[in-house]
């Protein structure tokens, strides 16, 4: 064809009309468009546990799981309700605490205990946080992060729940399958639940909290309230996960008060772009693998780990979803003049 | 006129650290009325505000809300019984557009009960609600302006935004702090019949002010603050005939051209 006759064309030249989320679908071409990026991640996740070569990299798959859940958790409160919480460690621990008592003392299940834990943790956790709402910035941050070193103490010093040794002989999944799809499923399922969440007007709502607190106020919009359900929703995602990691390691322990929940989050976050809810998720599944193959350099791990995230905060620092998203608009394709 | 006062202020006081903001103001507050509130810089007129809609906490007095008194309650609770305000510095959410903006009002426990607006309840209607307010307030519904993201738009239709938001509560009051500020004035001449509308639609309205000449336009009665005591409240031409007004707030020069307006 002549140059002249056709010329290049954004994909979703057609597909985008005025507002963002307000689509009009002209074709199966650009139906296909739309939905690509949810189809590659869906089966993408859950194909992932029958690629894994071995029992070691399928429980990889489930830790990195655990921190996507986490990931989650962070980006939504801290770039859709503007509480910046380092709270992963203290969310991971009560719901592993939870589903270990259930467990080993009721005898519950995983498929019952692991529920319970999300539903009763998040309720602890709220119940913790809930002085600290009005808190902003650094100094929530700096709570949030204070409870679970102290709630490690506590179990230390008055040697309860097991003291330092920790809850042993808690229940395993019966079968790996099981285990891998569950924590799958729950991704994916919190992922897309978090996404439609922040688009329904209750998310605009916490948007607004954050963006503007007072004006929310004057709205007649009582801000305690909708700070506690963010804060509700978000523990429920960390003690899922920690409910979650009890079973998976049948141990429940101090070191689910580890750090690492609570700082790996927002690093997961900045490679995947905060405020995308996905990019975290996929921070999640690039940041855990690697640690795992840095192992092998033993103590210079955190070296080359520190390195990465540098490099990734200086060449991208919008983050990989992002970026992502926006070569994915640039699409284009020829159409007739 | 109804005889009850709708709003009735008590001896409202509020110190900040030994400086007085507000010392013992009283008035009274009556249905429809449009009052203007005027005072040099620093008088306590936002501090005022503050202390009706409960974002501060005053230090002594008591506001009385159609004979309840609302003087200890949370902000959001004022907000909810019908008190809105708008803010001297204006608050849009600005990662929002403009129509989003008034989901957040329309989201309220408040808007939900009075419902009157058309669906009320379901997603998507409070979307078409808030264009519909908005054109109330002048943003032009067919133009792309409501569309656009808070942060984008200029001072005059931020102001009507923040008049919109209040609306959005189906208010009984609204306080309106100095939103003719910043405008031109052909701005303000657009912006005075939404105000004579608001107030035909019977919502009594506080009005603090700088440009006395639109002001005087629209309300029915004036109080002056200075140094955040009471000065005098009356109708505009009592207030402008005032000695003590021209002394302490207009200044010499400026009393001439004011007259003039008046
Ligand atoms: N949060 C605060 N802390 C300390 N002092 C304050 C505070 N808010 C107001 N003030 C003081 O109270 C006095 C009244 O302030 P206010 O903002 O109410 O004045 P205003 O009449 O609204 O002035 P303007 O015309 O400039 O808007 C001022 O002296 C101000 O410095
Ligand atoms: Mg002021």
């Amino acid at each position: 064809m002549e140059i002249g006759h056709r010329r290049k064309e954004r994909l979703d030249r057609g597909v985008k009309v005025r507002t963002e989320g307000l689509y009009a679908l002209m074709s199966w071409r650009e139906l296909g468009y739309l939905t690509m990026p949810r189809l590659v991640l869906i089966i993408g996740m859950l194909i992932l546990p029958l690629v894994m070569p071995s029992m070691y990299w399928q429980r990889v798959i489930s830790i990195v799981c655990i921190y996507a859940l986490l990931s989650l958790s962070f980006d939504f409160l801290a770039h859709f309700v503007g509480l910046v919480s380092l709270g992963g460690a203290f969310f991971i621990g009560s719901g592993g605490y939870i589903a270990a008592i259930l467990n080993t003392i009721l005898g519950l299940p995983p498929m019952v205990s692991i529920p319970i834990s999300t539903l009763l943790g998040a309720v602890i956790c709220t119940l913790f946080l809930f002085p600290c709402l009005p808190l902003r910035g650094v100094y929530f941050a700096i709570i949030t992060l204070m409870f679970p070193l102290l709630l490690g103490r506590v179990i230390e010093a008055l040697d309860i729940l097991g003291g330092t040794d920790g809850i042993l002989g808690v229940g395993s999944f019966t079968n790996s399958w099981v285990e891998q799809y569950f924590i799958i499923l729950m991704v994916l399922f919190y992922l897309f639940g978090m996404r439609r969440l922040v688009n329904l007007d209750i998310g605009l709502v916490f948007r607004a909290v954050m963006d503007n607190d007072q004006a929310v106020r004057a709205s007649g919009i009582n801000l305690t309230y909708y700070k506690t359900v963010a804060v509700f929703i978000a523990s429920s995602m960390g003690c899922l996960a920690g409910g979650y990691l009890a079973h998976i390691y049948m141990w429940a322990g101090l070191s689910m008060f580890a750090l690492d929940f609570s700082i790996l989050p927002i690093a997961a976050t900045v490679i995947g772009g905060s405020g995308t809810l996905v990019g975290p998720v996929l921070g999640a599944f690039i940041l855990v693998p690697i640690s795992e193959l840095l192992r092998a350099f033993g103590t210079l791990r955190i070296v080359f780990y520190a390195l990465i995230l540098l490099a990734f905060i200086v060449f991208r620092s919008e983050g990989i979803m992002v970026y992502g998203q926006r070569k994915y608009q640039q699409f284009e394709k020829w159409v007739k003049v | 006129m109804n005889n009850q006062p709708i709003l009735q202020m008590r001896g409202v006081t509020k110190t900040f650290g030994g400086i007085f903001a507000l010392n013992e103001v009283s008035f009274d507050l009556f249905e429809s009325d449009i009052l203007g509130i005027i005072g040099p810089n620093g008088s306590g007129k936002t501090t005022l505000v503050n202390c009706i809609t409960g974002f501060i906490k005053m230090t002594y007095g008591e506001v009385l809300f159609r004979g309840k008194n609302i003087s200890r309650r949370p902000a959001y609770k004022i907000a909810d019984m019908g008190i809105a305000r708008t803010f001297q510095i204006m608050r849009p959410y600005f990662s929002l557009p403009a129509y989003k903006n008034l989901v957040i009002p329309l989201f309220s426990p408040r808007a939900k009960r009075t419902g009157g607006w058309r669906g009320g309840g379901k997603l998507g209607d409070r979307n078409a609600v808030s264009i519909d307010i908005l054109e109330e307030m002048g943003f032009e519904r067919e133009s792309y302006v409501p569309y656009k993201m808070a942060s984008n738009l200029p001072t005059g239709y931020l102001k009507r935004l923040e008049l919109a938001r209040c609306l959005a509560l189906k208010p009984e009051i609204i306080l309106c702090d100095e939103v003719f500020s910043g405008l031109s004035m052909s701005e303000i001449a657009s912006m005075v019949p939404l105000i004579e509308r608001l107030q035909i639609e019977g919502i009594t309205l506080i009005m603090i002010e700088h440009r006395l000449r639109e002001l005087f336009q629209v309300a029915n009665r004036v109080l002056v603050l200075n140094f955040g005591e009471k000065l005098i409240e009356g109708t505009p031409g009592e207030v402008m005939a005032d000695k003590k007004v021209k002394e302490a707030y207009f200044g010499s020069e400026k009393v001439e051209e004011v007259e003039t307006y008046a």
